[in-house]
């Protein structure tokens, strides 16, 4: 390799001459172009990758290049000519933050492919099997913060058996052995150990921030493990460690309580001052250390999110409030007492609390609410942008006072419980609403809902910024979908849930299709549908015409032939992920998105008219698919299969499947 | 386009030549024409399937019964005598699109019969319907079979309580139970008096939002309509179950 002062010398040269030096770089070496092939694989990490993948039928999946070609021979040392391009290269990749712009970069040619796998920092695998933890860390070496996403979605609605896969474990060592710098880590739908926790935990020094969704499988004894271990020493000659952990976030996970496993995990976080920012650990089943948490939020000066879980009371609550009145973000807890006793002074001592609390933008909890405390959280009502009451059942009458003063919310989740009229309340002044869920109490089939049409179509009305939308209900009417169609313009997810199966609209009796038709036609961003109710295959073709942009999209009991999924795979260029149960769509229809599945996180079917002999055909079409097939029940249903999930692998199919997944090739 | 063979029974404005009309789009460039044609049973079938799910059905006594009879067959045929169809079939998970009419979902030719069924047929239990995580239905605790849980309030008293009302077997045993989770005395209930003689009373909210007092309906009734208890203190409740 060259002196690189001596090149910086000649650039400086040739930039005085008024010459372009890369240019005179190329000029120089004629034969660059061949040079490349044989160039030292020093910085050539990840050069089996791209090989063969312009001649490959599956080119159209760009950045998945055929697994067939194995590693490739070792290079020769070679000099670097282009050393100047890459060093500029990877000082300018280093700004890129989005994956998506990384991805395609990456895409440009070697050099730049290799440039963007040094300066990559942040890594997504939107689906553990898709390639192996080895291939990763083969090709990013730089990765301080990893997410990792597990099962479909689906799974979180039992559609299939709990112990079918996506294990941590593997990443975990994986990870570990690569990656001991890293700091972030991110888990969704993954099956976390307590000892894939105590292996991050010893390491990852410089580990500070946890956060684990939909995860299950760990306990407290994990969560022990990560407070005790995740420190640094504070001083090189101090045996002080300081807490490095800064957030520590458990969302919607599964973590109960395990009989005599159960830990203190609070107090196991050290007794010194800690940096942490974020505790979140609202879904956390078991009772925790009260006294410890107080004692650590007192001693957590950077403390801005604290969610607690239900069984934290008001009164506790209140002298966290007086730790921590910096708070933004805070999950209420229980929000109730647990004892008798006390009388109405304490909620003024509660509302005064509250009231020290200037920064509080974001509510959630209330989960075993007591509504005659509500009226304490009136006065950060003004500054609220984020509100969560989807634990609370509170009706119209309770809401009002406290919604009447939130014109800055701008994510409102709620139960059904406030009715019509609840959300006529919230269209009237909550006029900056970006996101808005409505879950229902009550999930059965066939009754009355308490929120109808008339709820959805003020919140088009009153609320014209609104993105994002998940409505539960039993009633709606195309005239209501098209009228937010046209109001809610700016809608990027919309996802309506008629409960009661193939409903079609109450007025008309008419299928639901135009309603969702006009979402897809009117709403030109959007990226995220969920449909429901009676629906033809003319809902689908709505879609696959209009719905250009759409990437995830979810069906469920809709559908007359193989033409409605047809529809979609043949007209949405952009869909990633596509989610389908118990509607009719068959082989003809699979067959029809062959072009298509390289480009696709993911397709689930179940309950469908899947045969398979049609999987195994589109199986053998494109080999770098991985299709299980899942049986639920002890039956094997013969030819007809149950449950279809299909994704892309780099690696080929999984080797830890269960007995009941068996895999298509 | 396929005409609508029969009509909504609950929709008596529409005239008997309303089928032949192709369903109304609310797209302002007509509708959208499918490369080809539905087959006519799922047209059927999703129409009747629907009927089915109407949980109420209400009816008029001016209403042209013959003109809203829901059959199978293509308008001009009312001639045909009411054949007896199939009876019906409980929704399944898979939907027969290519069977014909036999294994269809299907009403009686007799209004009556629709009327009849008003209360919609007891469903399957479908797994993961509708889809909300396990872990959020759990925390409401509203499992059907499981358990009524109602949230139980106190006036005065700070704290909240759940019950199971399929835990008591009648009012007796749940105002017992009342009594000695909150340390009080509620006293006998009477039709006319409601509770008097306590300074208690307990009140419900039914699934209309209306208040009522504990007592009033059957227990049975009670049970299913019950939303929330709350056990009025003072003054309001003595004014409770006086003539109401």
């Amino acid at each position: 390799m060259e002196n690189p002062n001596a090149k910086a010398q000649r650039h400086r040269q040739l930039r005085s001459n008024n010459i372009d030096p890369i240019k005179q770089m190329r000029e120089n070496h004629p034969s660059t172009n061949s040079e490349d092939d044989q160039r030292s694989s020093l910085l050539d990490l990840a050069r089996a990758e791209i090989t063969e993948s312009s001649n490959s039928k599956t080119r159209t999946y760009g950045g998945f290049p055929d697994p067939g070609s194995g590693s490739g021979p070792s290079e020769p040392q070679a000099p670097f000519p282009d050393q100047v391009l890459e060093n500029v290269l990877e000082n300018v990749l280093h700004f890129l933050s989005s994956r998506r712009d990384r991805n395609a970069a990456s895409l440009v040619c070697r050099s730049w492919y290799r440039a963007e796998a040094l300066t990559r920092s942040e890594l997504f695998i939107g689906n553990c099997y898709a390639l192996s933890p080895t291939r990763a860390t083969t090709r990013f070496t730089r990765i301080k913060s990893v997410t990792v996403k597990g099962k479909p979605r689906f799974a979180d609605f039992d559609l299939m058996p709990p112990d079918w896969g996506a294990h941590f474990t593997p990443w975990a060592s994986a990870l570990a052995q690569a990656y001991p710098w890293l700091e972030k880590l991110h888990l969704k739908r993954m099956i976390v150990t307590d000892a894939d926790l105590t292996l991050l935990a010893d390491s990852f020094p410089d580990f500070r921030e946890l956060v684990l969704v939909c995860c299950d499988g760990f306990g407290t004894p994990g969560l022990g493990a990560v407070a005790a271990k995740c420190r640094y020493r504070s001083h090189l000659y101090s045996s002080n460690k300081l807490l490095l952990l800064r957030v520590l976030e458990l969302v919607e996970s599964v973590v109960e309580a395990v009989g005599d496993e159960e830990v203190d995990w609070i107090s196991c976080f050290p007794d010194s001052q800690t940096n942490m920012e974020s505790l979140v650990f609202d879904c956390i089943e078991c009772p925790i250390n009260f006294e410890a948490l107080d004692s650590l939020v007192a001693r957590s000066p950077r403390l801005k999110k604290l969610r607690l879980n239900q069984f934290v009371s008001m009164a506790q609550l209140h002298r966290l409030l007086l730790r921590a009145p910096q708070l933004t973000h805070l999950g209420t807890g229980s929000f109730s007492a647990n004892d008798p006793g006390g009388v109405g002074e304490l909620v003024q001592d509660y509302t005064t609390a509250f009231e020290a609390c200037r920064s509080l933008v974001c509510l959630s909890g209330f989960r075993e609410i007591w509504a005659d405390y509500l009226p304490t959280i009136y006065p950060v009502c003004a500054n609220l942008t984020s509100l969560n009451l989807s634990y609370a059942d509170v009706n119209a009458h309770q809401l009002k006072p406290v919604i009447r003063h939130c014109h800055k919310l701008q994510i409102f989740w709620v139960l059904d419980s406030i009715c019509d009229e609840g959300l006529q309340a919230v269209a009237a002044t909550c006029k900056d609403l970006r996101e808005l869920r409505v879950f229902p109490v009550d999930a059965r089939e066939g009754t009355e809902g308490p929120v109808s049409e008339v709820g959805f179509e003020a919140i088009s009305q009153g609320c014209r910024k609104l993105e994002s939308i998940l409505y539960f209900c039993q009633r709606m009417t195309n005239a209501a979908v098209v009228a937010m169609s046209k109001n809610c313009p700016d809608l990027v997810v919309f996802r309506l849930c008629i409960i009661g199966r193939y409903r079609p609209d109450p007025v008309t009796q008419e299928p639901m299709d135009e309603g969702f038709g006009a979402i897809v036609m009117n709403c030109k961003k959007l990226t995220r549908l969920a449909v429901s109710g009676l629906l033809t295959d003319r809902a689908f073709e709505y879609i696959g015409r209009y719905g250009k942009l759409v990437r995830t999209l979810s069906v469920a009991f809709a559908g007359d032939t193989d033409m409605g999924l047809k529809y979609v795979l043949e007209g949405c260029p952009n869909l990633q992920k596509l989610e389908i149960r118990d509607s009719p769509f068959g082989d003809g229809a699979l067959r029809s998105g062959l072009h298509h599945y390289y480009n696709m996180r993911f397709l689930w079917m179940s309950t469908c008219k899947l045969t398979r002999q049609a999987c195994q055909e589109v199986a053998q079409a494109l080999p770098n698919l991985v299709l299980e097939v899942i049986n639920n029940s002890e039956e094997n249903a013969g030819d007809d299969i149950e449950v279809l999930y299909m994704y892309r692998s780099l690696d080929g199919p999984r080797d830890d499947a269960p007995i009941f997944v068996n895999i298509l090739h | 386009m396929f005409p609508l063979p029969f009509l909504k029974a609950n929709a008596p404005h529409l005239s008997p030549k309303r089928h032949l009309d192709p369903p109304k789009s609310l797209f302002p460039y007509g509708t959208l024409t499918l490369s080809h044609p539905c087959p006519p049973f799922s047209v059927l079938d999703y129409r009747l399937y629907s009927e089915e799910m109407e949980s109420t059905v209400t009816y008029e006594s001016d209403l042209n019964l013959r003109a809203t009879e829901l059959r199978l067959g293509l308008p001009g045929t009312e001639e045909r005598e009411e054949k007896t169809l199939p009876a019906a079939v409980r929704i399944t998970n898979k939907r027969p699109l290519t069977e014909t009419s036999e294994e269809s979902v299907s009403k009686g030719p007799n209004a009556q019969h629709v009327e009849t069924e008003a209360a919609p047929p007891a469903k399957a239990k479908i797994v993961g319907w509708p889809p909300i995580r396990s872990y959020r239905k759990n925390s409401l605790k509203e499992n059907e079979g499981a358990g009524i849980y109602v949230k139980v309030s106190m006036d005065g008293a700070p704290y909240l309580r759940k019950i199971d009302l399929k835990v008591y077997g009648g009012y007796a045993q749940l105002l017992k139970a009342l009594e000695n989770m909150f340390k009080l005395t509620i006293g006998e209930y009477s039709e006319k008096e409601g509770y008097k003689g306590s300074d208690y009373a307990p009140t419900y909210e039914d699934k209309d939002g209306d208040w009522m007092l504990v007592g009033d309906v059957p227990w049975d009734m009670f049970v299913t309509s019950c939303k929330r208890l709350r056990i009025m203190k003072g003054s309001e409740a003595r004014g409770l179950g006086c003539g109401v």
